[in-house]
């Protein structure tokens, strides 16, 4: 593959809107290296004051599970209600507990 | 806006009808469970199972999108030089770069359906993939841009905030993100026109020649009537398209027309009147002639605005190789240093 087609790496993007929240996926940019992610994503996502902490990370280095094995993921914890402080009937007098 | 483009007959779209429909059990089932989630409303996320119709048409309306607000740049871009103040200049700036962002946005919700953003740009250039046939027009004024803000961005609102809820979830995310942005498009331009109405009789002149020239064109952009628009049916049973063109246009209508009784202006329009019955602004005819000639590459500027953006991507080849270069080059420094 030459260079002139060789299309920029991916970036996920990451803000923290404020201190004291999580940095929070909001999208992607395309740059040849770490230091340009960060700089466009600051020009494509934050033009609005809409952070104070950016992370990017190279789309390919994300683990992502599989959406076909939803079910084996995340269905064992369907039927444990009792993980849930609402699954305890105590009497009305201390149920503000 | 922007999604015009899906009740335009082009190959892509045939391309899109033809990949309907499932090709095996497997694809069957999964199918009926993908319908039965959409029409619970439920939100599909990149890496769910699709009817290729659905990613298809979801590819081909987010670039085109894309490529809108791309080209978008082109006709305000033409007069940040010559903003009458410093305050209309970095408001336009502001507005240029945000159109710049939201092609960005849409771009990366496009490429989480599989698709490279160089064929996505490729498309463009080469005239497979269209974008909003409002751009084909000049800004010859400068309460063009007052205008575009007002009607431009006004009638992509009105487009816009239904994809909000879309059925694709990083779809109907930018879009939220773009529509919170666009209302200070909306905003800035009927401000400037407000201003510009307060002045003298050249300059309301002036923006009444500019609505004379905008008015028809934004109302093109809902697409064609409901009638003739026959790709709708798969956009509206995916989720993708919630609200007709006909009734968006008409919701167009009924909220602009009282905004032009306090700017003063008039709607070129003998036809327009309240209709007490519906409820609702009657309007005239809508020229179709105009409309589907500078779809087919007719218009005034096709052929500019592509140009330049041709010219633009090329122009920047060096930029994206020797940024490339200083990075295989950071790289191998840290690996002999490491």
């Amino acid at each position: 593959m030459t260079e002139a087609s060789r299309q920029w790496p991916l970036w996920e993007v990451f803000i923290r809107s404020k201190n004291g929240l999580d940095h929070k996926h909001c999208g992607s940019v395309h740059a040849p290296d770490a230091k340009m992610a960060l700089q466009n994503a600051r020009d494509v996502y934050t033009r609005r004051l809409e952070g104070v902490s950016i992370w990017v990370v190279r789309a390919d280095h994300i683990v992502a599970s599989d959406p076909d094995a939803k079910p084996e993921m995340f269905d064992p914890a369907e039927d444990k209600i009792y993980r849930h402080p609402t699954f305890y009937k105590l009497p009305d007098e201390v149920n503000h507990m | 806006m922007y999604t015009q483009a899906m009740d335009i007959p082009s190959p892509e779209r045939d391309d899109a009808l033809k990949a309907r429909g499932p090709r095996s059990a497997k694809d069957a089932e999964y199918e009926s469970e993908f319908d039965a989630r959409v029409a619970r409303g439920e939100f599909i996320e990149a890496k769910d199972w699709m009817p290729e119709g659905y990613r298809k048409t979801l590819i081909r309306q987010i670039s085109q999108h894309a490529h809108s607000e791309i080209v978008g740049m082109l006709p305000e871009g033409n007069w940040i030089t010559r903003a009458p103040t410093l305050k209309r200049k970095s408001i336009l700036l502001a507005k240029v770069q945000d159109e710049g962002g939201h092609g960005m946005y849409l771009y990366a919700a496009a490429e989480t359906l599989g698709v490279a953003r160089d064929d996505l740009v490729e498309a463009l250039h080469s005239g497979k993939a269209k974008y909003s046939s409002i751009f084909n027009y000049p800004t010859l004024n400068w309460a063009d841009i007052g205008v575009i803000g007002w009607l431009v961005d006004g009638a992509a609102i009105m487009n816009q905030i239904p994809l909000c809820r879309c059925s694709y979830g990083p779809y109907a995310r930018a879009m939220i993100r773009i529509c919170k942005e666009e209302s200070f498009h909306q905003r800035q331009g009927y401000d400037l026109l407000l201003t510009m109405m307060k002045g003298t009789a050249e300059q309301r002149a002036m923006v009444q020649d500019s609505v004379d020239r905008w008015w028809w064109p934004s109302l093109m952009m809902f697409g064609p009537h409901d009638k003739d628009s026959t790709h709708s049916g798969d956009s509206i049973r995916w989720g993708i398209k919630r609200i007709s063109n006909d009734d968006l246009r008409q919701k167009f209508v009924d909220a602009t027309v009282p905004q032009a009784k306090v700017l003063g202006v008039a709607i070129p329009d003998p036809a327009l009147s309240f209709n007490e019955e519906r409820g609702h602004w009657d309007f005239g005819p809508i020229d179709w002639n105009e409309f589907w000639n500078v779809v087919n590459g007719h218009g005034q500027c096709n052929r500019e605005r592509l140009a330049d953006r041709i010219q633009a991507w090329e122009d920047g080849a060096w930029v994206r190789e020797a940024a490339l270069a200083h990075a295989d080059k950071q790289r191998r420094r840290d690996r002999l240093a490491a």
